[in-house]
């Protein structure tokens, strides 16, 4: 057990010396490999920050429910009573329109504008929390409540936060798909790297075949190899994110602050970062796996 | 330990390398393959390897059909034989110590044990004091025991020698002839190609003629002057 632990970490070793051989080649991978992860990478932060504030903006979607001018306190009491019994409504809060026209004044400092009115032009309304949440119910809630009698206009208030939740699936796939592509790039990078070792190390290859070496041991340092490179290029794109996150936080907290809210960017997380480095792992591993498959199996012989 | 029973070797080029072969080796025999050059000789020594396979018969080592063996196994054969070759297939980015330790690495020995071996292989070819030299800077013949450390290190029961002394003058290739009979005294079977006429005339060891990829005759008579072809002398 011992022993072959130890084989292990000098094969490790093997790896990491052949890795900084030539170091310039080397951090030249390693950098490439970190770009093009960092780019997907820091594009799924991105889009996983812009979906905590969507999130936090739209918290609890309201539907305001507007009556029609001529309604009657009657009307509204009934209404009232319909809408507590409705299943699908959480809670519901009646402004009346004199209340609707004092907020007016307080929110926008149009007082003297409002005084001078003849009459107050704002209905009555209800806001109302649906109990479901999602865009679909929420619709179909709103089409019902638009039938009612003595409505007038039922608005959902957060429409704006399904749509671009809607973009923001988009944009998604988007990361997906670019995420796979360079996913491709990074395999073939690898492959390409652990081909031209090969070639170099061809005499000890052979050799060691004749003198009996198993594919696997021969398959070892390589194998290791792509995986440190994929390790290295993961650690780089990981830096890449923190450093860009870092450049981003100023301009976003005084655009915040512009917005009057606490939005702040959220780095990517332990198991996001854990995933990102052990994804790199892999594929760096799977590229070197392809590349000496190929070779040995070339150099099987007849 | 070796049996070649109707051993055919056609390449996909169509040459025919080897025909109809058939002898057999006795556990701890050593025995001398001769022929001109493109006899046969290093195909037969592949084939007992298992380097390359026969097209036709079998070939049985330790009773065991190579002919046949799944690729898995291969590594596991060839760890039990020593192979010598004549250009050495020395590695040139290490020290003569780490060439002879590359078999042990293969075979997952540990450090201090592996480190025991080598230098006893070292010692048995004269090579001791050169363990830190780059096998570069060695002369052919020291190549050569180089080459031969590394074969033993493992303690094969078998020992493929290709020319062992294909280019070295007499001197040096009588060094190496004493170095296998040593083996040989210790009960290791050895195969040994040769084109040397010198060297098959001067001792008394069985030879295995090839001519054209054809056995002459099984001779056992050292002094049959069948050695054919390129007569160096």
């Amino acid at each position: 057990m011992m022993s072959v632990l130890n084989q292990h970490l000098g094969v490790i070793k093997i790896a990491l010396r052949r890795m900084f051989t030539s170091p310039l080649a080397g951090v030249l991978n390693v950098l490439v490999i970190g770009i093009a992860l960092s780019l997907p990478a820091g594009m799924y932060v991105l889009l996983k920050n812009t979906q905590n504030l969507v999130a936090q903006l739209s918290g609890s979607p309201q539907i305001s429910l507007f009556l029609m001018m001529e309604t009657t306190r009657d009307d509204v009491e009934q209404l009232r009573n319909q809408l507590a019994r409705h299943e699908g409504i959480r809670g519901i809060e009646f402004i009346s329109r004199a209340a609707a026209l004092e907020q007016l004044g307080e929110n926008s400092g149009l007082d003297d504008v409002i005084a001078g009115l003849e009459d107050n032009p704002l209905p009555d309304a209800f806001v109302i929390s649906p109990a479901a949440i999602d865009a679909r119910s929420l619709e179909e809630l709103r089409n019902e409540l638009q039938q009612l009698p003595g409505v007038e206009l039922a608005q959902l208030d957060s429409a704006w936060a399904y749509k671009l939740e809607a973009i923001l699936e988009f944009a998604r796939v988007a990361v997906l798909v670019l995420a796979s592509l360079l996913s491709l790039g990074l395999i073939a990078i690898t492959f390409n790297t652990i081909r031209l070792q090969i070639l170099t190390q061809r005499d000890e290859i052979q050799i060691s075949r004749l003198i009996g070496a198993t594919d696997a041991f021969i398959r070892r340092p390589f194998m290791y190899f792509g995986a440190l490179q994929g390790l290295f290029g993961g650690i780089a794109a990981w830096l890449i994110i923190a450093m860009g996150l870092q450049l981003l936080k100023q301009p976003l907290a005084t655009l915040s602050q512009l917005y009057s809210s606490t939005f702040t960017l959220q780095a990517l997380s332990l198991s996001d970062s854990l995933s990102l480095l052990l994804f790199s792992v892999y594929l760096g591993w799977l590229g070197a796996w392809l590349s000496v498959a190929r070779h040995l199996s070339q150099t099987e012989p007849r | 330990m070796i049996a070649f029973n109707q051993v055919s070797k056609r390449y996909p080029d169509g040459y025919e390398a080897l025909k109809q072969v058939s002898f057999e080796l006795a556990k701890g025999e050593m025995a001398f393959l001769s022929g001109h050059s493109g006899a046969g000789k290093s195909t037969l020594l592949k084939l007992i390897a298992a380097i390359e396979r026969p097209t036709s018969g079998s070939v049985l080592v330790n009773n065991q059909n190579v002919s046949v063996l799944k690729k898995g196994a291969l590594p596991y054969l060839r760890r039990n034989i020593g192979l010598i070759f004549q250009d050495h297939k020395l590695l040139f980015d290490r020290n003569v110590f780490d060439n002879v330790l590359l078999p042990l690495q293969i075979c997952g020995f540990d450090h201090r044990e592996s480190g025991k071996r080598v230098r006893a292989a070292l010692d048995k070819v004269g090579l001791l004091n050169r363990e830190k030299s780059n096998p570069i800077a060695l002369s052919g013949g020291e190549q050569q025991r180089l080459c031969i450390a590394r074969a033993i290190v493992n303690r094969p029961s078998i020992l493929l020698a290709d020319e062992p002394t294909g280019n070295l003058d007499a001197e040096y290739a009588q060094e190496i002839m004493a170095i296998f009979n040593s083996f040989h005294q210790v009960g290791v079977t050895l195969l040994i190609s040769t084109h040397d006429a010198e060297m098959l005339r001067n001792s008394h060891v069985r030879v295995i003629a090839l001519k054209h990829g054809e056995i002459q005759l099984p001779a056992s008579n050292p002094q049959s002057p069948d050695t054919t072809g390129t007569g160096q002398t």
